[in-house]
């Protein structure tokens, strides 16, 4: 019986995650347009536009390959596997143990490689920009996230997710250095990660400026729709990352009542709302930097990480 | 009687060099020779395996009467040796099945089939051997044999340099082992291993040379930066099969000897040891993977890449090193295991990338990946297994790559324990050099698959290629099977390799296969756990879910079209990105740093209708700062002495005179 | 909890400053630079005001209010004017790439915490890690003053050392008012001097680029 129950809550989140996702996107871009005195798109636009995709005809260029075909459902599962397995509502869920942060990230990075992979598909110019800024924009975020993982594991004793939210609600964690320099660098690596000014811009079509829109640009149709899905799910991952290591209030703990359940369900939407605002402001607020300051952002991150690091192996006190 | 069996099977493996050259000329010789070493090769792998997994509790020893007089041959297969007998006879089985297929193309089989028996027995050999002479004497013979298969085309000058720096390099490395060895004897000790091994612990300064030396000699062959630049030539100028047994096996030979000397042999080395490991190891890592960025000859960037993995591998020796020094044998099991996990895994998928790098030699007759592209249209199974090997590689879950990857950040997550303040300092930074190396891979094989096998064919061999012949294809999807395996069920490898790490580090990881789910725990539950086949599965079911809600809420029409252009139709499949081009952000933003690289465009005037031509300049560092002041000091050195062959007679009269005068001199004053 | 809040703050702060060093590193622009000055400033006032808070050293306020007012508020804006008046070129040359700068700053962090740990090793743990942190803030003025080639930034990289030197001082307990008076105007004195001096050698060379300067100096090495 507790089994089955558990086995429900996990199934909950899966679908949980997948429901919200294009309303963070949603509410993101709403936000981004009544900044610039626009009225915006409707909340629920993202859901609509993913049926509207679903519902038209692909179109494939002559020379792609079963790869190209395989890759967008490739691309959700494991999005959709690495955000499932981030406590959102509660923490210490049935199959949460099965992946740590360590391999959260991997599962991105999988991902990322099937996506660059499906850019150089078709063998033109955009498809190849796309795929290699790309891969050097993720040559130095993974490792920053990396690094940033280390330092939380190691302030927190475990790459666990769970444990290590449950050690942040806790009144052992201080208010740490280490911490402040891994909020930062994960601000700056998710940034990145999900295409978002000041690294890259999501509404953007010019090949001079985007990467993540050149490697989808052969892309129609239904694979369209579990792109942009698996876009979305990485924002929300990101965001429910960064909310469940550095804001970990309201989360029901493991074997919850329905009650706790709720009560968290609720705290994590408050908080993703929050998070989407704070995001649409920061976008607003800030211009995109020119291709190649984007290593050096990335590297101060990788340095915030190491830093961070550093002071946790040389005392524990930091 | 595993030993028995073992040697048999070197010794069809000789027997099976001289029959092949005889036969190399005939029709019948190529499948002949490949067959027999498959055989050999599989009957010594189920041995080695058995004994692996009947906990390496017997030691099986043995001593010819061969070799030295008051010495015989000793051999001995204990846990160590049995693990590293299945990556030989894995490797060399996996090659030779290959090589059934495609040493039909070989063009010069005289050259080729003698010798490679020869190259596997020898691997055989090193593993097997249990004196400081029978070892290094089977050192050599694999080191000449490998040579004598990398200068099998001798005719391209390429090969011959190729040749002529490895046959340096592997001398050098020689010497330093011959060297390690004599002080590891002693003046009056006796050259078998278990006597060195009762002599007790050397001093320290002795143990430091030996360190030096061992890293200098082994280092060599495994591919330590700076001692690697002899295997990105070597490598690719062999045959196909030949470079995946010197990069996926012969290296991991190398690092047997590196673990056999230093962590049994050697006793107890001080902690600094470590940190010498660990930042070579960190630096090579970084470094490989840069290196084969830069490349677009195929063969040549899996070689580099060879030693990125390397580097890996030694980051979890050293760790083992630090942790052993202090103590701590669990923490020291885990990166032990993840060392050996890594040395397994690597193994499996270079070879692997290697057979499709000959498979696409084979049906293209180009290893340059800016005259291929869309070869997955022409050979669909080949490029399957390919991405395979590139997906493990890259370390992405669910497959065996990331597993060791993940052992190897699990054992540097223990270290904060350490107490020395080195070790505090070197190890965040070689944990930083790791995660880079690790997305740097990805992208390196992002590159490798989607420049030769998507994409349009950049030229007419790529437009006409042809899948490769049955054989291949066995042996490519047997690896890319075990790469799976591997990764999904992780705890019965790192429970095969608990006898190993018992007996070289007093400690094993708590025992994986017994736990539920098929998770591996490194530690406790509550720190970290992975479960590869959990993952595997939700990826499968989410993909299958998404799948079928396609199917049911998505239109199914699909039309093709021409690529999206802009309005610009470019018929010429060479306006898409090559393999510079594709590595070019990465060029700018650490190869301005590490290689000096500098690009220039030759832009014609208007009106001039010759094309531009950009020019890419990279300096190699390691070359600049160690090789070509070395090759010039030699070079200044013997011209200067080539002076002593011109003197008169009177001069070499006194020459001998002067010499005569200091020896009396130096007895005089020392007896 | 209160003395492990009080701890942990002052770490916090102190890290900031660091941080808000490596962010002095990190910029390519002059406006920018100086604005990460003032809150470079500004983060060392906060420190200096809570190290006065949880010390019982009502003195340190005065410091903090110096940061403030001078450091934090009127030095910017002088620099600001300067910059206008000048017209000096508004990118930032550095020697080296911001990477390989940004890497060396990590290293001297390296430095400075194996340092001060080692040594002072019988102290108390809240004053050696503050006094690491200060180090790291010194050299990386250092740094700062090092690889930049606009005298500008120079004198940035030089007001950011003497910030550390002030973190140091009030995180051991010992500088007297009169100490920290005197120098926050000996270096209010060096600053005055060395603005004069940038308008003469605009005037004379029609640049402040140092590295510029270095081939008017007559002799070849």
């Amino acid at each position: 019986m507790a089994l089955i129950r558990d086995f429900a809550v996990q199934c909950a989140q899966m679908l949980l995650v997948l429901a919200l996702a294009p309303a963070l996107t949603g509410l993101t871009r709403k936000i981004k347009a009544r900044l610039l005195r626009r009225r915006g798109p409707p909340l629920f636009q993202p859901y609509r536009d993913l049926l509207r995709l679903l519902r038209k005809e692909a179109v494939l260029a002559e020379n792609a390959s079963w790869l190209f075909r395989v890759a967008p459902y490739l691309i959700v599962s494991a999005t959709w596997v690495a955000a499932a397995l981030i406590p959102t509502f509660a923490t210490g869920l049935m199959f949460s143990w099965s992946a740590d942060l360590i391999a959260i990230i991997a599962l991105l990075a999988s991902a990322r490689f099937f996506l660059a992979l499906a850019g150089m598909d078709v063998g033109t110019s955009f498809g190849g920009i796309g795929s290699s800024r790309e891969v050097m924009i993720a040559s130095l975020a993974e490792p920053a996230m990396i690094v940033i993982v280390f330092t939380l594991a190691l302030i927190a004793g475990s790459t666990q997710l769970s444990t290590i939210a449950g050690f942040m609600g806790s009144p052992e964690v201080g208010l740490r250095v280490s911490l402040g320099l891994a909020l930062i660098g994960m601000i700056i690596v998710a940034l990145s990660e999900n295409a978002r000014i000041p690294v890259d811009n999501p509404a953007t079509h010019l090949e001079l400026t985007m990467v993540h829109e050149a490697m989808t640009l052969e892309y129609s149709g239904r694979h369209l729709a579990l792109i942009e899905l698996a876009a979305m799910l990485k924002l929300l991952l990101y965001v429910s990352l960064i909310v469940c290591v550095f804001v970990p209030l309201g989360q029901a703990p493991p074997e919850g009542s329905f009650a706790a359940y709720l009560a968290g369900a609720l705290a994590y939407l408050v908080k993703l709302a929050v998070a989407g605002i704070l995001l649409a402001v920061f976008e607003t607020a800030i211009a995109k930097m020119r291709v190649f300051r984007v290593p050096q952002f990335l590297g101060a991150a990788l340095m915030l990480g190491l830093l961070g690091m550093l002071l946790r192996f040389v005392s524990g006190g930091f | 009687m595993p030993v028995q069996i073992a040697l048999y099977c070197v010794a069809a493996l000789l027997a099976t060099s001289v029959l092949g050259v005889a036969t190399s000329r005939t029709q019948a010789g190529t499948p002949l020779v490949y067959g027999i070493c498959l055989a050999a090769s599989a009957v010594a792998l189920v041995s080695a395996l058995a004994q692996l997994l009947a906990g390496g509790a017997t030691d099986s020893t043995l001593v010819l009467p061969l070799g030295l007089p008051w010495l015989g041959s000793h051999f001995r297969i204990d846990a160590l040796a049995a693990f590293f007998l299945v990556v030989v006879n894995l490797g060399g089985g996996a090659a030779s099945l290959f090589a059934l297929g495609y040493g039909r193309h070989e063009t010069a089989p005289h050259r080729v089939l003698p010798f490679y028996p020869a190259f596997l027995a020898g691997m055989n050999l090193v593993v097997l051997a249990d004196d400081a002479f029978t070892f290094l004497l089977c050192w050599e013979f694999m080191s000449l044999s490998s040579w004598a298969l990398v200068m099998a085309h001798h005719r391209d000058p390429e090969n011959r340099r190729a040749g002529y720096i490895y046959l340096l390099m592997a001398s050098f490395g020689t010497l330093a082992l011959v060297l390690a060895f004599g002080l590891l004897a002693g003046p009056d000790g006796g050259y078998g291993f278990a006597a060195i091994r009762a002599s007790g612990h050397p001093a320290t300064m002795i143990a430091a040379l030996v360190l030096v030396l061992v890293l200098l000699g082994a280092g060599s062959k495994a591919g330590l930066v700076p001692l690697h630049v002899w295997l990105p030539l070597a490598h690719p100028a062999a045959p196909s099969h030949v470079s995946a047994l010197m990069s996926g096996v012969m290296t991991k030979v190398a690092v047997y000897g590196f673990i056999r000397i230093i962590f049994d042999l050697l006793g107890e080395p001080s902690w600094w040891s470590s940190m010498v490991v660990l930042a070579l190891a960190g630096i090579t890592t970084v470094l490989g993977v840069l290196y084969a960025l830069m490349q677009h000859d195929l063969k040549r960037l899996l070689a580099y890449h060879t030693v990125e993995n390397i580097g890996i591998i030694f980051i979890g020796l050293g760790l083992a090193l630090a942790f052993r020094t202090d103590g701590m044998e669990w923490a020291a099991a885990l990166a032990f295991t993840a060392a050996l996990f890594h040395v397994f895994n690597h193994s499996l998928f270079k070879s692997l990338l290697f057979f499709g790098a000959g498979a696409v030699l084979n049906s293209t007759g180009e290893r340059d990946m800016e005259r291929l592209g869309g070869l997955i249209h022409r050979m669909p199974l080949a490029s399957f297994a390919f991405l395979v090997g590139c997906v493990a590689i890259s370390a992405l879950p669910p497959l065996n790559g990331f597993v060791s990857e993940w052992l190897t950040f699990q054992a540097i997550l223990l270290s904060p324990e350490l107490p020395q303040w080195g070790l505090k300092i070197l190890i965040p930074v070689v944990g930083a050099l790791l995660a880079l190396s690790a997305a740097l891979a990805g992208a390196c094989f992002v590159k490798a698959f989607g420049v030769t096998f998507l994409g349009r064919p950049r030229s007419k061999h790529a437009e006409k290629a042809l899948e490769t012949d049955r054989f291949s294809l066995a042996a490519m999807f047997l690896l890319a099977a075990l790469c799976l395996f591997a990764g999904i069920l992780p705890g019965f490898v790192i429970d095969a390799l608990a006898p190993v790490t018992q007996s070289l580090v007093d400690g094993h990881m708590p025992a994986q296969s017994t736990l539920s789910w098929l998770a591996i725990i490194p530690v406790s539950e509550s720190r970290s756990s992975y479960d590869g086949m959990l993952v595997f599965v939700f990826i499968t079911l989410s993909a299958l879910l998404s799948v079928y809600a396609i199917h049911r809420l998505a239109s199914h029409a699909l039309r093709r079209a021409p690529a999206w252009d802009c309005g610009y139709p470019d018929p010429s499949p060479l306006t898409q990105y090559t393999a510079s081009s594709f590595a070019q952000p990465i060029r700018r933003v650490f190869g301005a740093v590490v290689f000096r690289a500098r690009e220039r465009v030759e832009m014609p005037p208007p009106g001039d209708p010759s094309p531009a031509v950009l020019h890419v300049e990279l300096r190699d560092p390691i070359w600049d700062l160690f090789y070509a002041p070395v090759a010039f000091a030699a070079g200044f050195a013997a011209e200067r002495l080539n002076h002593l062959q011109f003197l008169t007679i009177r001069r070499y009269l006194m020459l001998v005179f002067v010499l005569l005068i200091l020896l009396l001199l130096v007895a005089a004053i020392w007896l | 909890m209160s003395g492990h809040l009080a701890f942990d703050l002052a770490h916090l702060l102190a890290g900031s400053l660091v941080l808000a060093s490596f962010m002095l590193l990190y910029q390519d622009r002059l406006y920018a630079l100086i604005n990460v000055y003032a809150g470079h400033a500004l983060v060392l006032t906060l420190s200096v005001a809570w190290q006065a808070y949880i010390q019982n050293a009502p003195h340190l306020y005065i410091t903090a209010g110096l940061a403030l007012g001078f450091k934090a508020i009127i030095i910017p804006v002088a620099l600001r004017r300067i910059v206008q008046q000048l017209g000096i070129h508004r990118e930032i040359e550095t020697v080296v790439g911001i990477g390989l700068t940004m890497l060396a700053g990590m290293a001297l962090v390296a430095l400075s915490m194996v340092v001060m740990l080692r040594v002072t090793g019988a102290a108390a743990p809240i004053a050696r890690e503050d006094l690491a942190f200060a180090l790291a803030v010194v050299l990386l003025g250092l740094l700062t003053m090092v690889t930049r080639r606009n005298a500008v930034s120079q004198i940035i990289g030089f007001m950011s050392l003497e910030n550390g030197l002030v973190l140091a001082a009030t995180g051991a307990k010992g500088m007297p008012l009169v100490v920290e008076i005197s120098v926050a105007f000996s270096i209010l004195i060096a600053f005055i001097v060395i603005g004069i001096f940038l308008f003469r050698i605009r005037e004379r060379f029609d640049t402040v680029d140092v590295g510029a300067m270095d081939q008017f100096r007559g002799e070849r090495r």
